[in-house]
């Protein structure tokens, strides 16, 4: 499974429009890359998404047409969590994180 | 220690039970910053001085979807997801009070255009922040609601529309229950987001539940907030509905599908305007103007025993009745103007406006869905035309249909009603409309499509009806 966590410092992005970096991570953990977008755009990080091959997007804040078009796409978008991309990768790699969750 | 107005002076200090609280000056009593915060009609934040939440109110976990006691530590952009925070925070440090515009995506993952107001206190060397959001959505969207717009918003001449429109401002400044009637999309949620708008109460929430959305005890919940642990699944307090409409106005719509279970404590939540959340003991007082709505003749209901008469009589204190849009005569025509300009700006297409032809049929069509039923047409006949008037062609199809059918009724009837005075009695309804199918039929050498553009139909419903008659 390909996982990708949008980025703002070491913690998830708040919101997925203003996503500049992201963390892309394969083999349950064993392959971590981080990615510079080259500007904010969620139409654009969308496009990136697909063209990734991404199974699982771990997000801040997104609106419901970004969320509603990955869903079509066959995407699985784990939304609204809050806390630092580490621990958040930990328990999705476990199959232990759920929309809205604060993780600390 | 911070003066206000030179008069009060306070200072916030933790109590033993890390609350943060206010030490006023005057009788040293404490009050919490917890309930000073849920006196404002706004998601309000207090925030120590790295923009830390220390404090979030329920408007607020309402908005975003997170609770108080979760968020406590947690930079406060990670809550509210706004696109104006650095501004936010650059700002502040060169001023006392800032506001700026700008939007959150909210619980519901829908972006909120809102204005966000942070005030800084100073005690000593620590600094605290009050933020507070105030969503501009329904200011932006419908800034015709302002009062000088309220009359001329509600649009038509016809006499029952000018009756309500004289009524508003009562209906407005009044604090009584109000039960709107009317068919299905005659307009009765606009009517009470225009009532809620005009009133004393338009700065505070409108809150709108559907009774007939949700199931009894999920219903109750939602109306009345329940505690933790009131049942499976309630890990924490929820507020209720009716809590978070406290200063505003609670719209129930679909009240005639409320549960016979719940009219009883709606009832006696009217009675005394104070309510007990599921699973708890503390009652709890709110200051709010209710507004209903329904589709359904509650009277009848009342009479049927599926409706409680002392709640009907309750909520009929002061009632409405919204016209159906076939008894509005020539508002159709200022209904269906105002919607030509709505989608054609929003289409970017410079439509000039609607044929005769094309009049004649808006006005004698009957609309069984009302005003929605016309803003669709009218939406679809925008979106199909591309000259610059609307003619027959770029209307629905149905349309014709169903005035033709109509037509041909009329004369069907006419004609039944004639053969009648002949003192045909014995001569049924059935009978007359088989024999004119077979007369058609017949005329049209058993052609079916032919047959039923002579009666005026669809060929679906000379199909229907060849099939009910046994004629097949």
């Amino acid at each position: 499974m390909k996982i990708l966590i949008t980025l703002e410092k070491d913690h998830v992005a708040p919101r997925f429009d203003f996503t500049r970096e992201v963390l892309i991570v394969e083999n349950k953990g064993e392959k971590v890359r981080t990615v510079i977008l080259p500007r904010s755009s969620a139409e654009e990080l969308c496009s990136f998404i697909l063209a990734e091959n991404i199974d699982l997007v771990v997000c801040g804040g997104i609106e419901e047409t970004y969320y509603q078009y990955l869903l079509w796409k066959k995407i699985r978008v784990i939304d609204r969590v809050i806390g630092p991309a580490k621990e958040v990768l930990k328990r999705v790699i476990k199959n232990n994180l759920k929309e809205g969750e604060i993780v600390k | 220690m911070i003066f206000l107005d030179g008069k009060y002076a306070f200072s916030f200090v933790y109590s033993d039970k890390n609350w943060l609280i206010m030490k006023a000056k005057c009788n040293e009593s404490f009050i919490k910053v917890k309930d000073i915060l849920e006196a404002i009609p706004y998601g309000a934040a207090f925030l120590d001085e790295n923009f830390r939440v220390v404090f979030i109110n329920s408007f607020l976990e309402a908005l975003t979807g997170y609770k108080s006691e979760e968020v406590k530590g947690l930079d406060i952009n990670q809550i509210i997801k706004t696109n104006v925070f650095k501004e936010l925070t650059a700002g502040i440090k060169k001023e006392e009070k800032l506001s700026i515009e700008g939007d959150i995506i909210d619980v519901h993952r829908r972006r909120i255009p809102v204005k966000i107001t942070v005030t800084r206190f100073s005690q000593g060397e620590n600094r605290w922040f009050m933020l507070v959001l105030e969503d501009l959505s329904r200011l932006k969207e419908k800034s015709l609601f302002l009062p000088q717009f309220g009359m001329e918003f509600i649009l038509g001449n016809s006499p029952a529309i000018l009756k309500i429109k004289e009524m508003l401002p009562i209906f407005a400044t009044s604090n009584a229950t109000l039960l709107i009637e009317g068919e299905t999309g005659t307009g009765k949620d606009f009517l009470a987001e225009v009532i809620h708008k005009l009133s004393p109460r338009a700065n505070n929430p409108f809150i709108k539940v559907n009774c007939g959305a949700l199931p009894e005890p999920l219903l109750e919940s939602e109306l009345f907030g329940h505690v933790k642990g009131a049942f499976t699944g309630a890990n924490a307090d929820k507020p209720g509905m009716i809590k978070l409409a406290n200063g505003g106005t609670l719209f129930l719509t679909e009240i005639g599908d409320l549960p016979f279970a719940l009219q009883v404590k709606l009832l006696t939540f009217l009675d005394d305007k104070e309510f007990y959340p599921l699973g708890s003991s503390k009652k709890v007082k709110v200051d709010v103007r209710v507004i209903v709505a329904t589709n359904k003749k509650l009277r009848q209901m009342v009479k049927e025993g599926k409706f409680r008469e002392d709640l009907f009589y309750r909520l009929n204190v002061l009632k409405v009745q919204l016209p159906p849009l076939r008894e509005r005569g020539d508002d159709i025509l200022i209904l269906a103007d105002y919607f030509l300009k709505e989608f054609s700006e929003k289409a970017h297409k410079k439509i000039k406006g609607f044929s005769e032809q094309v009049l004649k049929v808006l006005r004698s069509y009957k609309y069984p869905g009302n005003i929605r039923e016309l803003k669709n047409i009218v939406e679809y006949a925008v979106h199909v035309c591309s000259d610059d008037w609307i003619t027959e062609k770029h209307l629905p199809e149905y349309l014709f249909t169903a005035i033709n059918e109509e037509d041909q009724q009329k004369t069907l009837a006419k004609d039944w009603s004639s053969l009648k005075t002949q003192k045909n009695e014995s001569f049924t309804w059935a009978e007359f409309e088989k024999k004119k199918i077979i007369e058609a039929l017949t005329s049209c050498d058993g052609k079916k499509t032919e047959a039923a553009k002579k009666l005026g139909w669809a060929r679906s419903t000379l199909w229907r009806k060849l099939k009910k008659y046994g004629l097949e």
